[in-house]
C-alpha cells in the first residue's frame, strides 16, 4: 500500500491559526496575547486592507524585537484614520512625518538610537504607495543608498485614496481612479511600466526586499521576520486592496489579494543583495478576468461590450512576471506550507 | 499638568469610537449541520468524531461515537458509508475515508479495552427487546444508558442477527462482532438466547414490561416458483450464508449459479467461490445501472472472478444446467422476456430474491398495522399499539445494519419518552453545511489514503478479512482531512482576519466572540472563513 506521512498542517494548512501545531510554530495573528499595534476604534472603510496589512506588519515586526521598536508614518489613510485628534489607535511608539519625508525621519531615528546606544530599538517606517513612490521616493531612495538599518514598508493600495482616489505611481494599467476617468478611446490609467518600486530598491543592492500581501499572513509574517534579522535598509512592498479605491465588496478584501497573486499581477518573491531567492509560487494559476471583474475600477472592461483586447494586455503582464519570476505553479514540487515556512 | 501651546484635548484611545455604530449587517456564528452526519443512518455526528480524532485524542473520538453508535468496529467494516457519498471534501478531491477511521477508532477500542458509558440510574421501567441484531443491541443498548432495565431474547444461539448469520466473515470477522457485542452485554442486558416470542400480547403481560421493541429482521428468504428437473441443487442465500457462519457448509459443486441483484446476492456468490466454485455466476434480470447493490462490493466480487449474466432470468433448473431466458428493459427499465434462451453450466442454484418477515408474533397484536410484510411506524418508531415499537428489517427501510443501529437508537428515544409520558420530539435540525459555504483554499491538497487489501489470489480461498485496517498514522491524516463544514474547528482565521480587532478569541475550546461595539460589519470573516461557521445578518434597524 501507499503510506503518506503524517503532515501537521492538513486541517486549516493556511489558515490564520491551527490548534494541531505548538503554540510557537503559530503565527502571531493567532496568538489572542498578540500586540494589536493598530487598535479598534480607527477610522478606515469597512473591509480595509491597509489597516489590516499594517497590523500584520507592525505586530510581527513587534514580535520579532520583543517590542523594542519604534515606527514613523508618513502621512496618509494610515496616519489620518488612525490618529485623529485627540485619539490614537496605535498602541506602540509611534510618529507621524510628513508625507515625503518618513524614510529621512526614520533614518534618523536610527541614527539617534546608535547615539544612545540602543542597539536594539529597531526602526520601521511606513507609508501608503502615494507616500512611498511618488511623494517620499527621493528621502527613501537616499536612505537605500545610505543602508540605514531601517526597514521600510509600503502599503500599496494603487493610489491616493484619503484624498479621493487619485492616480500615483504604483495605479495598474486601465484602472479608474478621479484623474484616470474611465472616459475616451484608452478609459482608466495609461499602459505602461509604472513604478515597480520592489525592483526599483532592488537595483539599490540592499541587503532585503520582498513582497506580499495580506492573503498569505505566514508568508507576510515570515518576511518581516527574516528582514528584523538584517541590519540595513530593507524594503517590504505589501499589497492591500481598497475596498473604497477599487470598487470592490468590504468582504472581498483579501480574496482579491489572494487573487492578485494567483493570477500573477502581483508576484510575491524575496531578495537579497538585489538578486531574488524565493518566490511563493501560484497555487491555482487564475486567469485576470475574475481578479479584474471583482472591482469597480475595471467595471469599463466588461459589460455588454468587453474590452477584450484591454483585458488580453493585462493578462500579458501577468504572464510575463510569471515568466519572469518563475510563478508558474508546475515549475514548484509543492506548493503547500510544508514546502515552506509553516 | 499644562497641556502644550494650541494642546486642549487630552490624548486618548481610539477605543473611545465605538464604530460598531457603522454597521448595517452583523456577522453571527453559527453550527451547521455537515452532510456526513445528516447523511449517517446511524444518526453518528462524524464531524464531531473526527475533530476529536484530529489532535490524536482517539479516545475522546470512540467515546464521541459511540454515543449514538455501539458498534464502529462492526460499522467500519460493513457500512456502506453513506456519509462518504455526502463528504462536501469529494468536490475538492476525494471524500475524507470516514469509514476507515471509523473502523481504526472501533478496533483501537477493543485492543485497549475501552468500556461504554455505563447504565443510567435505575428507572424501574422495564423493557422487553425482541430480537438480538443490529436494531435490538443498539435499542437495548440505548435504554440501558438511560437506566431502564432491558429484557434482550433472539431465536438463535448466539446475538448479532444478520451481522452474524448473513454476513460472510471476510468482511466481519466474528472476534470483532463478539467484542462489541459483549461490551454492550456487560451494560447489564438480561438476556434470553434460544427464545422465540410466539405472541408479542402475552409475553408483555407476562414479564410485566412496560414497552417492547419488535426488531426480529427480515430472516424468510422468498422463493420462486422455477421449473426444474429431479435432483437439482437449488437453496436460498441466507441458508447458505447461515449454515456457513455454523461450520456447516453445503455442498455447492464446482459451478455455482446466484439468481438475485442485491448485497446478499453479491456475498453469496463470494462465499461460493471460497468454498470451492470455480465459477460463480451472478444471473441478474436488469443492468448494472439498476442493480439494488452496493457498487463496491460488486467491484470487489468481480476482482474475485465473479461473473455476472446481466439481462437474463433462469426459466428452468435441471441438474448440472440452467435454462437461462434473456431479457430486454423496457422505457421504464423493467424486464421484458424476448423467448431467447441459452443453457448455463451450473452444478447448484442459490437464490437470492430478497427476505421477508416472519409476523406471527404480531397476529394477536391487532393495534400493530402490517402492509405488504412490513410494520407500520411513526417517526418515533411506535406501531398503532402504545408501548409496542418496531425497527430494523421488520418495518420499511432500505435494511442496512446502519439503518438497523439507526432504527434501534431512535426507538429507544422514544421509548424513553413514552416511559416518561413525554413527547419525542425531535429537536430542528441546523440548516445544512453546503458546499459553496465552504472556503476551500485554506485546505492543503491531501489525496484519500487507501485501505490495503488482501491479495486477491489468497482471499478467494479463505474467509480472511479482505480489506485490512488504516495504521495509526494513515487514519490520523484521513481524520484531518476533513474540512470541519459548518462547524467551528478554531483556525484563528475570524480573530486573524478582522481589520478592527473585533474579534475576541476565548482560548481552546471556547471559540470566539464578536466585539458589536467594534465590528463595522465588512463581512471579511464570512467570507474568509474556511468552513462557513458565519453568518452574514442585516441589523434590526
Amino acid at each position: 500500500m501507499t503510506t503518506q506521512p503524517v503532515r501537521f498542517f492538513q486541517v486549516g494548512s493556511f489558515a490564520v491559526g491551527n490548534r494541531l501545531l505548538p503554540s510557537g510554530d503559530r503565527t502571531v495573528q493567532s496568538d489572542a496575547d498578540r500586540t494589536n499595534s493598530l487598535d479598534a476604534g480607527h477610522r478606515a472603510c469597512q473591509g480595509c486592507g491597509e489597516a489590516l496589512g499594517a497590523r500584520y506588519a507592525i505586530d510581527a515586526a513587534m514580535r520579532a524585537t520583543a517590542g523594542r521598536l519604534l515606527v514613523v508614518n508618513a502621512t496618509g489613510c494610515l496616519e489620518v484614520f488612525s490618529t485623529p485628534y485627540p485619539q490614537t489607535s496605535w498602541r506602540i511608539a509611534w510618529l507621524h512625518s510628513l508625507f515625503g519625508n518618513a524614510p529621512a525621519v526614520a533614518t534618523g531615528m536610527a541614527a539617534a538610537m546608535k547615539v544612545k546606544g540602543k542597539t536594539d530599538v529597531r526602526v520601521v517606517g511606513q507609508a501608503g504607495d502615494g507616500g512611498t513612490v511618488d511623494i517620499g521616493f527621493g528621502c527613501l531612495s537616499g536612505m537605500f543608498e545610505r543602508n540605514d538599518d531601517v526597514l521600510f514598508i509600503c502599503y500599496d493600495n494603487e493610489a491616493y485614496m484619503n484624498t479621493g482616489v487619485q492616480r500615483s505611481g504604483a495605479t495598474p494599467p486601465a484602472a479608474r481612479t478621479a484623474t484616470t476617468e474611465a472616459v475616451g478611446s484608452q478609459p482608466g490609467n495609461v499602459f505602461g511600466q509604472g513604478k515597480d518600486l520592489p525592483r526599483l530598491a532592488m537595483a539599490h543592492d540592499i541587503p532585503y526586499v520582498a513582497t506580499a500581501t495580506v492573503a498569505d499572513l505566514h508568508d507576510l509574517e515570515g518576511k518581516v521576520e527574516r528582514a528584523m534579522q538584517i541590519r540595513g535598509a530593507r524594503y517590504l512592498h505589501i499589497l492591500v486592496p481598497c475596498p473604497l479605491g477599487w470598487g470592490s465588496a468590504s468582504s472581498d478584501t483579501i480574496r482579491v489579494a489572494r487573487l492578485a497573486q494567483e493570477t500573477g499581477l502581483f508576484p510575491v518573491f524575496e531578495a537579497e543583495g538585489g538578486q531574488v531567492t524565493a518566490v511563493s509560487p501560484i497555487r491555482h494559476r487564475t486567469p485576470v478576468e475574475e481578479y479584474l471583474s471583482l472591482q469597480g475600477r475595471y467595471a469599463h472592461l466588461f459589460g455588454e461590450h468587453p474590452s477584450l483586447d484591454v483585458i488580453a494586455r493585462i493578462q500579458a503582464i501577468a504572464d510575463h512576471n510569471i515568466a519572469r519570476y518563475g510563478l508558474d505553479p508546475g515549475e514548484h514540487d509543492d506548493a503547500g506550507p510544508e514546502g515552506g515556512r509553516p | 499638568m499644562e497641556p502644550p501651546f494650541a494642546i486642549t484635548l487630552d490624548v486618548g484611545s481610539s477605543r473611545a469610537n465605538h464604530t460598531g455604530s457603522w454597521r448595517v449587517e452583523r456577522p453571527v456564528y453559527v453550527d451547521r449541520q455537515p452532510p456526513c452526519s445528516d447523511a449517517c443512518l446511524a444518526g453518528e455526528r462524524v464531524q464531531q468524531w473526527l475533530y476529536q480524532a484530529e489532535p490524536g485524542d482517539y479516545e475522546a473520538a470512540w467515546r464521541q461515537l459511540v454515543e449514538d453508535n455501539p458498534f464502529p468496529a462492526v460499522m467500519g467494516r460493513i457500512c456502506y458509508h453513506p456519509c462518504e457519498t455526502a463528504c462536501n471534501r469529494a468536490q475538492l478531491d476525494e471524500a475524507v475515508g470516514i469509514n476507515a477511521v471509523e473502523r481504526f477508532l472501533g478496533d483501537l477500542a477493543i485492543d485497549r479495552g475501552w468500556e461504554l458509558p455505563p447504565a443510567g440510574s435505575d428507572t424501574g421501567k422495564r423493557v422487553l427487546v425482541i430480537g438480538g441484531g443490529p436494531a435490538g443491541l443498539s435499542c437495548a443498548y440505548r435504554l440501558r444508558r438511560l437506566g431502564h432495565h432491558v429484557r434482550l431474547v433472539d431465536s438463535a444461539v448466539a446475538l448479532g442477527g444478520m451481522m452474524r448469520f448473513g454476513i460472510p466473515a471476510y468482511r466481519l470477522p466474528r472476534d470483532v462482532l463478539d467484542a462489541e457485542i459483549e461490551r454492550i452485554i456487560a451494560l447489564g442486558i438480561d438476556v434470553g438466547l434460544e427464545h422465540t416470542v410466539e405472541d408479542i400480547e402475552s409475553e408483555r403481560a407476562e414479564g410485566a414490561f412496560d414497552a417492547v421493541f419488535v426488531a426480529v429482521g427480515a430472516q424468510l428468504a422468498r422463493r420462486l416458483d422455477i421449473p426444474s428437473g429431479d435432483s437439482a441443487r437449488v437453496l436460498d442465500a441466507i441458508s447458505l450464508l447461515h449454515r456457513v457462519a455454523d461450520g456447516d457448509p453445503p455442498q455447492l459443486g464446482l459451478r455455482v449459479a446466484v439468481y438475485g441483484g442485491g448485497d446478499t446476492a453479491i456475498d453469496a456468490a463470494r462465499t461460493a467461490r471460497r468454498l470451492g466454485a470455480t465459477d460463480a455466476v451472478v444471473v441478474y434480470r436488469r443492468n448494472r445501472g439498476h442493480m439494488p447493490a452496493h457498487g463496491d462490493e460488486l467491484d470487489e466480487a468481480l476482482a474475485e472472478g465473479v461473473t455476472v449474466r446481466w439481462l437474463s432470468v433462469v426459466d428452468r433448473v435441471d441438474p448440472g444446467r440452467l435454462v437461462v431466458e434473456k431479457v430486454r428493459l423496457d422505457d421504464e427499465g423493467f424486464p421484458v422476456p424476448t423467448g431467447e434462451t441459452e443453457e448455463l453450466a451450473a452444478d447448484s442454484l442459490v437464490l437470492a430474491l430478497g427476505q421477508d418477515t416472519d409476523l406471527t408474533l404480531l397476529e394477536r397484536a391487532p393495534d400493530v398495522a402490517v402492509d405488504d410484510g412490513y410494520v407500520q411506524v411513526e417517526a418515533t418508531m411506535m406501531t398503532g399499539e402504545a408501548g409496542v415499537f418496531a425497527g430494523g428489517d421488520s418495518v420499511p427501510s432500505q435494511r442496512t445494519a446502519t439503518m438497523a443501529i439507526g432504527h434501534g437508537g431512535r426507538a429507544a428515544l422514544g421509548i424513553d419518552a413514552f416511559l416518561a409520558g413525554r413527547d419525542a420530539t425531535d429537536p430542528p435540525l441546523a440548516a445544512p453545511a453546503t458546499f459553496d459555504r465552504l472556503n476551500t483554499w485554506y485546505f492543503a491538497e491531501a489525496p484519500r489514503t487507501r485501505r490495503p487489501e488482501l491479495e486477491r489470489a489468497r482471499r478467494v480461498s479463505t474467509f480472511d478479512e479482505v480489506v485490512g485496517g488504516l495504521t495509526e498514522e494513515n487514519a490520523l491524516f484521513e481524520a484531518r482531512r476533513c474540512l470541519s463544514c459548518g462547524n467551528c474547528f478554531e483556525c484563528d482565521n475570524c480573530f486573524g482576519v478582522c481589520p478592527d480587532n473585533a474579534v475576541i478569541k476565548l482560548g481552546p475550546g471556547e471559540r470566539y466572540r464578536f466585539d458589536y461595539d467594534f465590528c463595522k460589519g465588512c463581512g471579511i470573516c464570512v467570507a474568509e472563513c474556511p468552513c462557513g461557521a458565519i453568518d452574514m445578518v442585516p441589523e434590526e434597524i
